[in-house]
């Protein structure tokens, strides 16, 4: 039995903070994104906790910095970034799930360790899908960034237990992250040597990250001196623009792209990355293809997605 | 059609680009919108595609260890829809009205002077042909058109302008398109359509898809008002 239950507003919206599912799949040949959220081991573990399926909705907390009211007594479960969660002012812990009473307020600071943290309640928001998906793409005037007094419907489960994800499953966000690549793309175009450095290199995540892409900077690649016919690009790819300085394309990036891309980086390395600091330190290592489409596989029956 | 060249090659856990062709042609749009739209259609493990010039990336949930049976359906589908050469009859012919005055288009007198034609002559011009729409990026709705006549060809700007109104129609080189939104860009702007290529609250959001045609038809700017263009 489910109903209908007018479940948080919101207090205060923090910084682009936005409703994210799984992302908008067959819209690409209008140019439409696909969006989805950027974390999605944790948007996983925070459905799973509370019994949801890995496409319902969660709220995607790009900085933290947000205040939300229940208006109905609901379970909820957050998971990603540290932001120091406390109900009523009593902490809550990360990685859990946990019931939330009416009138309760749940208050979030700034992100202490990662970047992005996802919150989800019990049976899934109740959202209105675009075009087959809620995600919010600011850019495509589609789904929702939330905003202050927002009211956040949601499906009324019963009570449900609250739980904890294994502490094996917990990432640690660190400032140092190593991120496998699937070589792929424009990659024979790429000489051995620049290769060589691409790998040798150490460079840094700057503050230019969005949901559209990270950029980095390093000691530069020296990118080919082709010219690429503009082509769909994938998520995670890696660009590599006349400045050498990699750009790794996310969740709300452009569906097509005329620079040269030397692979993709492993999707399950992409949670590592967004959540990565800013000045934080990126080293790239070549993986197969069969071994992180094994590693993709698992994650995907794990989640059931 | 000859001259074409199938290949097909993994790109992630998720993805593989199907490549029809190594030089742009926009006599391919039609063959390239068809073998997407196909793709989507009969191969239900696909969720989605993206069209480009000369390729197709085709996403599906996970790769499996039948890459070769995905890649040989793919191939298939290309090469069938690039021999019965039924796809050119398919595309959508699209007219679009267009206002061609300096003051909804501000590099309409420089391009005249750059071709060395008058003002009439690149409007003639411009809408003397029908157009491909090879692809659709850069932003919703935003399609490339192939291809103009060289004689109205001219580079985009060296430093873009930051804000292009919606609507604004601008020709890069050989290429023309219609803005569909308000946004940064380098396009030498000849005119404006009142047309909306992009609303999120229309299924589909844009009236194009590649491989359609496109005819720009001049209005005057009475018309042009009446229409919802902005001055």
């Amino acid at each position: 039995m489910s109903e209908r239950l007018p479940g948080l507003v919101v207090l205060q919206a923090g910084v682009q903070s936005s409703m994210q599912d799984l992302g908008r799949f067959g819209m690409a040949g209008q140019g439409v994104s696909q969006g989805g959220s950027m974390d999605l081991h944790a948007h996983c573990w925070a459905n799973r906790l509370l019994g949801n399926n890995a496409n319902d909705a969660t709220i995607e907390l790009a900085v933290g910095m947000a205040k939300i009211r229940a208006e109905s007594d609901l379970q909820l479960a957050i998971t990603g970034a540290e932001m120091l969660a406390e109900l009523d002012g009593s902490p809550v812990g990360n990685w859990c799930s946990f019931p939330i009473k009416r009138g309760q307020v749940l208050s979030l600071k700034a992100a202490r360790s990662g970047m992005r943290a996802y919150l989800a309640v019990a049976g899934g928001f109740l959202l209105d899908k675009q075009f087959g998906s809620v995600s919010a793409v600011a850019r495509n005037q589609l789904g929702k960034v939330l905003q202050e007094g927002d009211v956040l419907c949601a499906r009324g489960v019963g009570a449900c237990m609250s739980r904890q994800v294994p502490s094996r499953f917990v990432p640690r966000y660190d400032d140092a992250i190593e991120l496998r690549v699937i070589e792929s793309y424009q990659i024979s175009q790429f000489t051995p040597e620049q290769l060589k450095s691409f790998y040798a290199a150490s460079f840094t995540l700057t503050p230019d990250i969005d949901r559209m892409g990270a950029r980095l900077e390093g000691a530069g690649v020296v990118a080919p001196e082709v010219g690429i016919i503009s082509e769909g690009i994938a998520l995670g790819a890696i660009q590599i623009p006349p400045d050498g300085q990699p750009i790794i394309l996310l969740n709300d990036r452009q569906t097509l792209g005329g620079y040269p891309k030397l692979g993709c980086v492993a999707r399950v390395d992409l949670p590592k990355l967004v959540q990565a600091r800013p000045g934080a330190g990126v080293k790239f290592v070549p993986v197969t293809l069969s071994d992180a489409c094994s590693e993709w596989r698992e994650f995907c029956d794990y989640f059931a997605i | 059609m000859t001259g074409y060249d199938i290949r097909c090659v993994p790109v992630s856990e998720t993805s593989v680009m199907l490549y029809l062709a190594d030089v742009i042609d926009a006599g391919l749009a039609p063959a390239v919108g068809e073998t997407a739209r196909a793709i989507l259609d009969e191969l239900p493990e696909v969720r989605e595609v993206t069209p480009s010039y000369t390729s197709i990336l085709v996403e599906v949930g996970s790769l499996g260890s039948d890459f070769e049976a995905l890649a040989g359906a793919l191939s298939a589908i290309a090469c069938r829809v690039l021999e019965t050469g039924e796809s050119e009859l398919l595309g959508k012919l699209i007219e679009l009205p267009v206002y061609y005055d300096p003051e909804v288009g501000e590099d309409l007198e420089s391009l005249a002077e750059f071709a060395g034609l008058s003002v009439d002559e690149v409007i003639g011009i411009h809408t003397g042909r029908e157009y491909s729409v090879c692809a659709i990026g850069f932003a919703p709705g935003f399609a490339f058109l192939g291809e103009v006549d060289e004689r109205i060809a001219m580079p985009r700007q060296v430093t873009p302008r930051s804000h292009v109104p919606a609507g604004s129609v601008g020709i890069a080189g050989r290429q023309t398109a219609v803005y569909p939104a308000d946004t940064p860009g380098g396009w030498q702007l000849i005119g404006n359509c009142p047309v909306s290529l992009y609303d999120p609250e229309n299924d589909p959001p844009s009236p194009l898809e590649v491989g359609d045609r496109v005819r720009f038809c001049p209005i005057e700017r009475e018309v042009f008002l009446e229409r919802g263009g902005h001055v």
